[in-house]
């Protein structure tokens, strides 16, 4: 049993808030991705879980036990640095044994295990090399080899993948995915790269200035932003949003009508790229500027009454910039926002 | 010849007369001083010198080594500059550690304050403290003198080591401290083995600063004098050679000391050490 459970940790460094009453359940053998923008406290969160910094007000709780107050050694985790942290004057084997050897692991038990995790990481051909003589990403899988080698209940990764080429990234989070899975290891992930959160991931959780703004499945966030950030944080192209003039009930543009719900005389109607559908005539209209061929998809970019928007079309489609096209969204899939304050409406929280 | 190999051959050269030239400018005067030491009274006012100073052999070191008092005199200062190495590594690295490690109230004041008490001028101190070590028992003894050299030397020890651990990333401490170290064993396997080249080279040069510091040395001292000290009296009214002898073997201890640890001078300097 170690699920983590955060409870209203609120961290702030002098007068600059980095964590706001930040409240979170990370269940046992869960993987869940912390995904945000440059800055927004995943880190923070990640060293305040690890013992690493101290709330400013709050408790952690790791398999239903309060660490709140423990040293980082007693809370019974592995973590992998944003910079790695890997040991300059020890060799690569050394490093990934070092967790091991503080346990009092047997010297076969060290073996057994260094060489699991190096296999895990593809590592081997360096264990008897000093880290100075280590590129970044070979560093950096030693830092997660590391971390693997004392199979940990909980493990946190502070984007442990970031320093790989596209390919090795592709290879390394399968292989994750697959060993945390099976050790049952509950994870927390930091990342700021979309896609490698919606493929790891259980659940992610996005946040943004200090707040976790949703949690859910990755499908579900993609489909369901709770609020106007989240659309726009996750996906690639991000999710559209058109401002709409409500009338009686009734959100209109151009020849496109939708019932809405709201007592605002506007509306932001989120859209994804890929649920618009182009049509002969009525919906929105839609000015091309930009065609973008991205081999499954044409990307188109344009206006539609003024507010930029994108839109995904069949690959063989013929279009131009300058030509205006009629667009009809699937009703089903726009998720209305409130413009006032960027929150999603009518929606089971 | 292409312009290129010009340049790299002019590069060669400017770099060899570099190495060469900074090489004289340590090695000449000692060779001199070896010259005066080992050329007997002769030797040190012969013009144009002798290339090699055996020519009156180790007479005059034989001779200097033989006056009374140099050795317990030698014994002495290697024993003051060892226990002023010893004090100042061992208060001065810790508050470096500090310095380095935790904010405080005050930090800048206090760095400023330590550099401040180089400028305390000794003389001022000397009265008072003598009277003090009078009356604590501290005067005339290793102890005593190890004593105000420690406080010459720990603004230098207490700084570079700051500036040593400052450099060690605290996320190594920290990876340390999540892999099952207390704060103390992550000092030890992982703060201490990377701080060590640096914090020797700290440790030379507080025992090189006690080993030439004279005025302290002379005034706290009467019968257990350091080297440095009793060569001042004694040997102000010796002949030329003999101050030479005494100069030289001033000079060796450093220089043996230095050459000793020179791999982990290197590996401050980052020059790699194999
Ligand atoms: N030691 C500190 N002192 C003061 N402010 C800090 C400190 N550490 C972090 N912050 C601030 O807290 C906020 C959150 O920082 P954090 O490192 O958690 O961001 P992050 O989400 O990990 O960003 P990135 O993706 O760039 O790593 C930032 O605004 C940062 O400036
Ligand atoms: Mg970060």
């Amino acid at each position: 049993m170690s699920g983590i459970r955060i409870d209203a940790i609120e961290k702030r460094f002098g007068a600059a808030r980095a964590l706001e009453q930040l409240t979170l359940d990370v269940e046992d053998g869960e993987f869940l991705a912390l995904l945000g923008p440059s800055g927004c406290g995943k880190t923070t969160l990640l060293r305040i879980i690890a013992g690493l910094e101290t709330q400013t007000s709050g408790r952690i709780f790791i398999g239903g036990r309060d660490v709140s107050a423990l040293p980082p050694r007693e809370r019974g985790l592995a973590m992998v640095f944003q910079n790695y942290a890997v040991f300059p004057h020890m060799t690569v084997y050394e490093n990934v044994a070092f967790g091991l050897r503080m346990k009092g692991a047997t010297a076969a038990e060290v073996n057994k295990q260094v060489e699991r995790a190096a296999g895990l990481l593809h590592i081997e051909p360096y264990l008897e090399r000093y880290p100075a003589k280590l590129s970044g990403g070979q560093r950096q899988r030693v830092a997660v080899a590391r971390a693997l080698a004392v199979q940990p209940a909980v493990l946190l990764m502070d984007e442990p993948l970031s320093n790989l080429d596209a390919l090795l990234r592709l290879e390394m989070r399968s292989e994750l995915k697959s060993v945390l899975n099976s050790s049952g290891t509950t994870t927390v992930y930091v990342t700021h790269d979309q896609t490698e959160a919606m493929g790891l991931a259980d659940r992610i959780a996005v946040m943004h200035q200090g707040v976790i703004e949703q949690i859910d499945r990755p499908q579900a966030l993609y489909e369901r932003p709770a609020t106007r950030f989240v659309g726009g944080f996750v996906g690639s192209p991000p999710m559209n949003f058109i401002d709409m003039p409500v009338k009686a009930g009734l959100a209109r543009l151009g020849d496109f009508t939708n019932p809405v719900s709201t007592g605002r005389d506007t509306i932001t109607a989120g859209i994804r790229a890929e649920d618009i559908a182009v049509v002969e005539r009525g919906g929105l209209p839609f000015d091309v500027m930009v065609c973008e061929p991205l081999g499954a998809t044409l990307l188109l970019t344009g206006r539609v009454a003024g507010q930029l928007a994108r839109v995904a079309v069949r690959p063989d489609a013929v279009v131009a910039p300058g030509d205006r096209l009629n667009l009809e969204p699937s009703p089903g899939r726009i998720v209305w926002i409130d413009p006032a304050n960027g929150k999603a409406i009518g929606q089971a929280a | 010849m292409s312009e290129a190999t010009v340049s790299i051959r002019l590069r060669r050269v400017m770099f060899w007369s570099g190495v060469a030239m900074l090489c004289a400018w340590v090695l000449v005067p000692i060779y001199l001083i070896a010259l005066g030491a080992f050329g007997g009274r002769a030797g040190v006012f012969r013009w144009p010198k002798n290339l090699l100073p055996w020519d009156s052999g180790l007479a005059a070191m034989q001779a200097f080594l033989a006056v009374e008092g140099v050795w317990t005199a030698a014994v002495n200062g290697a024993l003051v500059a060892c226990l002023t190495m010893l004090f100042s590594l061992l208060l001065g690295a810790p508050a470096g550690y500090a310095l380095a490690r935790y904010r405080f109230a005050g930090q800048d004041a206090f760095r400023m304050l330590v550099v401040l008490t180089r400028a305390f001028p000794l003389a001022i101190l000397a009265l008072p403290l003598t009277v003090t070590f009078i009356r604590t028992g501290l005067y005339d003894t290793p102890l005593g003198v190890a004593l105000v050299h420690t406080a010459l030397a720990l603004p230098f020890t207490a700084l570079v080591s700051s500036s040593l651990f400052m450099g060690i990333p605290r996320e190594l401490e920290e990876a340390a401290w999540i892999f099952g170290c207390t704060g103390l064993q992550a000092f030890r396997k992982i703060v201490l083995p990377l701080a060590l080249p640096g914090l020797a080279a700290a440790a030379i040069f507080s025992f090189v600063i006690s080993w030439n510091e004279v005025f302290a040395a002379s005034v706290l001292t009467v019968r257990n004098r350091t080297l440095t000290a009793y060569l001042l009296t004694v040997l102000a009214e010796s002949p030329l050679h003999f101050r030479f002898a005494g100069g030289f073997l001033l000079i060796l201890p450093s220089v043996i000391f230095i050459f000793a640890v020179r791999k982990y001078l290197f590996a401050m300097w980052g020059i790699a050490n194999r």
